[in-house]
C-alpha cells in the first residue's frame, strides 16, 4: 500500500526489509530519525551509542558476527567514526555493514558544511546516494547486496533534504538474513603484514565497483529533447534540474556516488554538446570527470555554499530568477533561543554576571551564544569544549603569555556530549593537571536532536531502563577531586559554586543539573505575573533572553502559554514585582 | 498534467506546524496524489522562524518550494507570513493568523515588530484571508488547535469533501482530542 514516509523513515524501512538485525548509532540532525524509525521495528535491536566511533566498531562486530548491520550518523559524525572506517575498509565484512551519513548543506542545525563524499574516495568505500524515500528504501536494500557481493561496508549518503522530506513509498516484506562467523586472521587482523595484503585487494575491489557502476540501474540516463546540454547530477540536485527542465536535457543520475561509471561518463558527454555537473557543495562529480579528460562546466557556475533550489538552475541555466512581491516593511530575524524554563539560562547567566570566558560546545547550549546572554566563546566540536579549555589554560599560564590571567576560563558541556567525547578531555585535565573547570550542564537527555536517551539517563533507545553513569562518580573516577552539584534555577548557589570552583587552585566539575523543561516527566509551575505597579521598568529580568518576557507599555510582562514557572526572572528583580503563580 | 500545488506552512518553531503538513499530506495521499513535504528539524525548531513545504501534483521532484512558487502560505503568526510573502506566486493566497508573538530581537529591543502588516500585505496587491486562529482555537477548546482553525480555512480553497478531511483529522491526531480538533477545523471552515 502506498503511504508517505520521511526519508530517514524509509531508511529504516529498508534496513527492516533486508533483514538488518543489528543497529547502533549517536544521534544528530539530520540523521537522527533513521535509528529512532528502526527502533520501532520488533525485529531490529537497535541502540544509542556514547560516539559515533563506539557505534560503527559495534555495527562491525554484529556484521562479523553474521548479522546484518548499520550505523547512521550526521556528516560531522562520520570524522568521529573516520579511524574504525578506513579499516574496515580493508577487512570487509561477513554480514552487510551499511553505514547512513547525512550532509547537511546550508547547515540547518549544523557547525560546518562538509562533503561527506570525499570520505567515499578516501577510505575506498563505496557510497549510494538516494534522491527521495522510495529510493532510500530500494538503496539500502541495495547496499547490502553491494556490501556482501564485493565484500565492503557500504556508505550511504543522506542530505537534509532527502533524509526530512516525506515522499511516496510502497514498503514491501522482511527477509531475515544471517551467516555464522568464521576466524579469518589474515583478513580481520589488520597489522601490517595482513594489511599490506589486503590493500591490494581493496584495489582491485574499487576496479570491480567501477565494472559494477557501469550496469547497475542505480545509475541512471534520460534522454531529452535537446543534446545541446547534458547535465550529470545527484541527490536533492537531481530532483532541483528535473522540476525546471522536466524532459529537455538529457540526464545522468549516479545513486552510486563513488566509484563512478567512467566508460558511461565519457559516452554520456560525447552525446552532448556542453556536458554540466549540478552537484550541492564540493566538485565531486566534476573533479572526477575532469580527471577522465573531460571537459565540463560546474563549480564556476554552481557554488559549493549552501544548499541548492529551483531557483539556482532557472539562475544559472537561464539567467531568469522567479520571485513574489516583498512588503514595505523591516522583518525582524527570528533567530532559535533557549526554550523558556531552559535550565541551562540561570547558569549562563551566571556565567556572563561573573565575567568569564566559556569554551562552548555541540548542543542546546549552543544558544547561550545568542544575544542577549552572548555567554560563550567558542563552539567548535563535541567535546572540543573540555579539551579546549584545557589548552586554553596551560598555554595562557605559560611565561611570555599575554593573555589577561585574571579572566578565568571556564567549558560548558551537556551530559550526552560530555559522555560523547568529553570525558577523554576531563582524563587529560586531570592527568596532565591544568586549573580547570569544567561545567557539566545536565538536563538529562539529549536535547538538540529532539530528546534521545544516553548512558546518564537510565533509559534506553527501546525505552527499557539501563546502567546510569553516575557522572558525580566518573568525574571523580578520572581524578576530579572537587566536584558538586548545582540546581541552575537557584542563581545564589551557582554563583557561589562558580566562584568557588574558579578560586580553586585544582581542577574541577560542577554538574549543573536540572531535567530539560520540554521533558515528559517535567512538572512545570503555575505561570509567573508581574505586578506593574512594583515594576519600575528596570529590564533587569530582560537580561535572560526568556522569551516568555517582554516589555508591554514599559513594564515587563510575562506570557503564560510560554512560562514554566521556573522564577529565575523573579530572582532577578530588586522591586519584588513578580509574582508567584497560584497553586504551586 | 496537473500543474504541481505548493503549500507553504510557515510559523515559530513549536506551534504545531509539523502536524498540519502530515494531516495535509494523508489527505493529499487519498487523492492519489504524488506528493512530497518537506520539514525542519534540529536547532531552527528552538523557538526560530520554521517552514514545511507541502508539494502536490502528478509528479513532483522538488521537495522545496521556491520564491515565487507558493499557492498557499499558511501562517501560524502574522510576522511570519510577512516574512514569507517573496514566495507566493502573484495568483497566490495568504492565510494568516493574526497572533503576533516577539522575536527575541524584538523582546531585547533590537528591532520592533512591524506595525499593521496585513494591511501592509494587502496595500501590495496580495490575497490575505487573516483570522484571529488563536481565539477560534481556545473557543474549540485548546488554544493548540489554532493548526485544525488554519486548515479549516484552507480546505475552503479545495475540492476535498468535509468528510475527507476528517478522515485525515481522526488519522492524524490522538482520539481524546479528535472532537476538539473536528470543532477547530469546523471553526476555521466558517470563519
Amino acid at each position: 500500500m502506498k503511504t508517505l514516509m520521511l526519508g530517514n523513515e524509509a531508511v529504516a524501512r529498508g534496513l527492516y526489509e533486508a533483514g538488518c538485525a543489528f543497529v547502533s548509532s549517536y544521534p544528530g540532525t539530520p540523521s537522527t530519525e533513521i535509528t529512532e524509525a528502526a527502533a520501532k521495528y520488533q525485529e531490529i535491536y537497535a541502540e544509542w551509542a556514547p560516539n559515533e566511533k563506539v557505534a560503527l566498531e559495534s555495527a562491525f562486530g554484529a556484521s562479523l558476527s553474521g548479522r546484518r548491520s548499520f550505523c547512521g550518523m550526521k556528516h560531522v559524525g562520520l570524522n568521529v567514526a573516520a579511524d574504525p572506517l578506513f579499516t574496515i575498509a580493508y577487512t570487509g565484512v561477513n554480514a552487510g555493514l551499511v553505514i547512513a551519513v547525512a550532509d547537511d548543506p546550508g547547515m540547518h542545525s549544523s557547525q560546518n558544511e562538509q562533503d561527506s563524499r570525499h570520505y567515499a574516495r578516501a577510505s575506498k568505500i563505496p557510497m549510494l546516494e538516494p534522491a527521495d524515500s522510495a529510493e532510500a528504501i530500494a538503496f539500502t536494500k541495495e547496499a547490502y547486496e553491494i556490501s556482501e557481493t564485493f565484500d565492503t561496508p557500504v556508505l550511504l549518503k543522506m542530505c537534509t533534504r532527502v533524509a526530512h522530506s516525506q515522499s511516496v513509498v510502497e514498503p514491501g516484506e522482511r527477509t531475515e538474513f544471517a551467516k555464522a562467523y568464521a576466524k579469518d586472521a589474515a583478513k580481520y587482523i589488520m597489522m601490517p603484514g595482513n594489511a599490506k595484503r589486503r590493500h591490494p585487494i581493496v584495489e582491485a575491489r574499487t576496479e570491480a565497483l567501477i565494472a559494477f557502476a557501469e550496469t547497475t540501474p542505480l545509475n541512471t540516463v534520460e534522454n531529452g529533447s535537446s543534446n545541446d546540454i547534458g547535465i550529470i547530477t545527484s541527490s536533492t540536485s537531481y530532483q532541483y534540474v528535473k522540476e525546471v527542465f522536466g524532459d529537455t536535457y538529457p540526464i545522468m543520475k549516479l545513486g552510486m556516488i563513488w566509484p563512478m561509471p567512467e566508460k558511461k561518463i565519457v559516452s554520456f558527454a560525447q552525446n552532448v554538446r556542453t556536458l554540466v555537473v549540478v552537484e550541492e557543495l564540493d566538485s565531486f562529480i566534476e573533479s572526477h570527470v575532469r580527471d577522465l579528460g573531460i571537459s565540463c562546466i560546474g563549480k564556476s557556475k554552481f557554488s559549493c555554499i549552501g544548499e541548492f533550489s529551483q531557483n539556482t538552475i532557472r539562475e544559472q541555466f537561464e539567467n531568469t530568477v522567479i520571485t513574489g512581491t516583498k512588503i514595505d516593511a523591516e522583518i525582524p530575524a527570528r533567530p532559535p533561543v533557549m526554550c523558556a524554563g531552559c535550565p541551562h539560562r540561570g547558569l549562563f547567566y551566571t556565567l556572563v554576571r561573573n565575567k568569564v570566558t566559556v569554551m562552548g560546545d555541540i548542543g542546546c547550549y549552543t544558544l547561550g551564544a545568542v544575544p542577549p546572554l552572548g555567554a560563550l566563546d567558542t563552539t567548535i566540536c563535541m567535546g572540543a569544549s573540555v579539551s579546549g579549555l584545557h589548552g586554553f589554560n596551560k598555554a595562557s599560564a605559560l611565561e611570555g603569555s599575554v593573555t589577561d590571567e585574571k579572566r578565568k576560563t571556564v567549558a560548558v558541556i551537556g551530559d550526552s556530549t560530555f559522555m560523547h567525547s568529553g570525558i577523554t578531555g576531563l582524563v587529560n585535565i586531570a592527568y596532565n593537571d591544568s586549573n580547570s573547570t569544567v561545567i557539566i550542564v545536565d538536563n538529562s537527555i539529549t536535547g538538540m536532536t529532539g530528546h534521545q536517551q544516553n548512558p546518564t539517563t537510565g533509559m534506553n533507545l527501546k525505552g527499557d531502563p539501563a546502567a546510569k553513569i553516575d557522572l558525580e562518580t566518573l568525574c571523580r573516577a578520572v581524578g576530579i577531586r572537587r566536584v558538586r552539584v548545582v540546581d541552575p534555577y537557584d542563581l545564589a548557589a551557582c554563583d557561589l559554586a562558580v566562584k568557588e570552583e574558579l578560586a580553586a587552585n585544582e581542577p574541577s566539575v560542577i554538574i549543573s543539573r536540572r531535567p530539560c523543561a520540554l521533558l515528559k516527566y517535567v512538572k512545570h509551575k503555575k505561570p509567573l505575573s508581574v505586578d506593574p505597579d512594583q515594576c519600575r521598568s528596570c529590564k533587569m529580568c530582560m537580561k535572560i533572553g526568556c522569551p516568555a518576557i517582554s516589555m508591554v507599555n514599559g513594564k515587563a510582562k510575562i506570557d503564560n502559554t510560554l512560562c514554566t514557572g521556573c522564577g529565575v526572572c523573579a530572582q532577578l528583580c530588586k522591586f519584588d514585582a513578580f509574582r508567584k503563580g497560584e497553586n504551586e | 498534467m496537473m500543474q504541481t500545488k505548493n503549500i507553504m506552512i510557515v510559523g515559530v518553531g513549536g506551534q504545531g506546524s509539523l502536524l498540519a503538513s502530515k494531516l495535509l499530506g494523508k489527505l493529499l495521499l487519498t487523492g492519489g496524489y504524488d506528493i512530497k513535504v518537506s520539514e525542519v528539524h534540529g536547532m531552527s525548531q528552538r523557538g526560530g522562524s520554521v517552514v514545511t513545504y507541502v508539494r502536490f501534483g502528478d509528479k513532483v521532484y522538488s521537495p522545496i518550494i521556491d520564491r515565487g512558487e507558493a499557492d498557499f502560505i499558511v501562517s501560524f503568526e502574522l510576522l511570519e507570513a510577512a516574512r514569507y510573502t517573496e514566495y507566493l506566486r502573484p495568483e497566490g493566497r495568504i492565510i494568516t493568523n493574526t497572533q503576533q508573538i516577539n522575536p527575541m530581537p524584538v523582546i531585547t529591543g533590537a528591532a520592533s515588530y512591524p506595525e499593521n502588516l496585513v494591511q501592509k500585505m494587502e496595500n501590495a496587491g496580495l490575497a490575505v484571508d487573516a483570522i484571529d486562529a488563536l481565539s477560534l482555537a481556545e473557543e474549540a477548546g485548546s488554544a493548540k488547535a489554532v493548526n485544525l482553525v488554519l486548515l479549516g480555512r484552507l480546505s475552503r480553497y479545495f475540492d476535498f469533501t468535509e468528510e475527507e478531511w476528517m478522515k485525515a483529522i481522526e488519522t492524524s491526531v490522538p482520539a481524546k482530542f479528535l472532537e476538539l480538533n473536528k470543532k477547530a477545523f469546523r471553526l476555521g471552515a466558517q470563519s
